[in-house]
């Protein structure tokens, strides 16, 4: 697998199937684990960096092949591949800034990743499109347990499994759900939501993680308790939470449709028409654009796209793939002319209804 | 309600409720909280958080909580609550005493439910030991001891958990 060879498709996590899809994006479950015998990360010394990085690369890739995994040191990519992964979430924001020896293992497909050196020494997280908790939860718990087979984690039977933050100890483990809800952010219903989830210590993020505003109204949900709670326990929480905003967002956009049906008609179409026509566009206002697009495309109202295609869109017109894409780096002036260009052609032949 | 540092309106509110369920509470303005490193730019800074909610329920044993430092990897307490970052796994039992109350706050049960890892795991003991010589193993290094470095490898290796 060539790093350019993702770019042409959307990964599992845009895939825009199952489950729930309508409103729930993807679903990630992530696990965090670190060697017994070695410092965190952060306090080893670049020589026991390296020494952690070849010893679980060497254990990864004796499951490489059961598991279609391709390794790719970090610290030898460019800042550009780098913001790539970041973009199609294969990696953290941190784990692509930070220094020294480094990787991450991805299986074709994009539905795994295997962070080495993030803040712990393992980061390890399935994805999945749509609302798939439990799938996601066994595929890594099966490669945890194979990996724990190989190495020795650090794990105390009253604390779990040992981590550098206080706030993962215990089973390691977030949970994850990326949803879509601009109907629950248009009628403003947004902060009675998130006063609500955080009395249930969920945390609630954007689209790119801790410290993300929510663009495009995509919100993550996930859990905060990590110790004192089975695997089990946390996602069910998450699973009956999720079901209820589900339940909740699908109501405001059937009202919208009824009672404000050329209103929504409008934005839908507004939106369609900007980004069919612009000549600077910001990936943010993209963002922004398409999310009312997605919605069109979900209610029936646009016949001419579909959510993959919308998701693929999303994607492409981020930053680092716009550039690659294009096939050379650009400065942010050039990128939003490049980004409103590429806009036009791919929506050129859509048919407004 | 005002900021706790200036007066103006608060709009960034840090309850931090006891053992022993006593609350209390921490009102700041957005300026005020950046510049105690609470927040950044509108974000919440964790590691910050953790060392406000640490010093608030320190009290009389902050002192002997500062003078703590781990045997394996040498981090002291009070690097942990600057960094809100663990130096090594050992951490938690040399931190024990600082650590709980944090873990109380932040998930409530202080008992993994969890799973287990399928193979044996070190116990405390080996584990304080082989960071220990890990950490020699810089010095020796650094200082062009390579006789004594080469002792410590061999002490290592001799312990290899991961084969």
């Amino acid at each position: 697998m060539r790093l350019d060879d993702l770019l042409h498709s959307t990964g599992e996590w845009l895939r825009g199937e199952g489950p729930e899809s309508d409103v729930v994006v993807s679903t990630r479950v992530r696990l965090a684990r670190n060697l017994a015998d070695f410092p965190f990360p952060n306090r080893a010394s670049a020589l026991q960096c390296g020494e952690i990085e070849s010893l679980l690369r060497e254990r990864l890739q004796q499951l490489s092949e059961t598991w279609q995994l391709t390794y790719w040191p970090l610290h030898r990519l460019s800042d550009l591949d780098r913001q790539f992964l970041v973009e199609r979430q294969l990696i953290s924001r941190e784990h692509a800034h930070a220094n020294g020896q480094r990787g991450v293992a991805i299986r074709e497909g994009e539905t795994i990743s295997v962070m080495i050196n993030e803040e712990d020494h393992l980061r390890m997280q399935a994805i999945r499109s749509g609302l798939q908790l439990d799938e996601a939860w066994r595929e890594i718990n099966r490669l945890d347990d194979e990996l724990s087979e190989r190495v020795c984690y650090a794990f105390s039977e009253e604390y779990g499994y040992l981590t550098a933050c206080p706030t993962n100890v215990g089973t390691g483990m977030r949970a994850s759900v990326l949803l879509h809800l601009p109907a629950l952010t248009l009628t403003k219903q947004m902060e009675k939501l998130l006063r609500a989830l955080q009395k249930m210590n969920l945390a609630v993020r954007g689209l790119y993680g801790e410290g993300t505003r929510a663009s495009g109204d995509l919100y993550q949900i996930s859990n905060q308790v990590t110790l004192g709670r089975s695997e089990e326990e946390i996602l069910r929480s998450i699973r009956e939470c999720v079901s209820d905003i589900v339940a909740w967002e699908r109501n405001v956009r059937e009202l919208l449709l009824r009672e404000m049906r050329s209103g929504l008609l409008d934005r839908v179409h507004r939106s369609l028409g900007t980004l069919r026509s612009a000549r600077m566009m910001s990936a943010d206002e993209t963002l922004e654009l398409l999310s009312s697009v997605r919605l069109g495309v979900i209610l029936g109202l646009l016949d001419d796209l579909t959510v993959p295609r919308v998701n693929a869109l999303l994607l492409q017109t981020r930053p680092a793939h716009l550039q690659k894409i294009h096939g050379e780096s650009l400065d942010s002036e050039e990128q939003d002319a490049v980004r409103a260009r590429y806009l036009r052609a791919q929506l050129r032949h859509v048919q407004l209804n | 309600m005002k900021c706790f540092a200036c007066g103006k309106q608060a709009t960034v509110h840090v309850t931090n409720v006891e053992p022993g369920g006593v609350k209390k509470e921490l009102h700041l303005c957005q300026a005020c909280a950046e510049k105690m490193h609470l927040i950044q730019k509108k974000q919440i800074h964790l590691p910050a958080l953790v060392h406000a909610l640490l010093g608030a329920h320190l009290g009389p044993a902050a002192e002997e909580l500062s003078r703590l430092r781990c045997p394996a990897c040498g981090i002291s307490f009070l690097e942990f609550r600057q960094q809100g970052r663990l130096g090594c796994p050992y951490d938690y039992i040399a931190f024990r005493k600082g650590l709980y109350p944090l873990l109380e706050r932040l998930h409530r049960r202080v008992e993994h439910r969890g799973k287990a890892p399928r193979r044996r795991f070190l116990n405390s003991e080996d584990q304080r030991q082989v960071i220990r010589w890990r950490q020699e193993l810089i010095h020796a290094v650094a200082q062009e001891a390579f006789e004594e470095a080469a002792r410590l490898r061999d002490c290592i290796r001799r312990k290899d958990f991961h084969l």
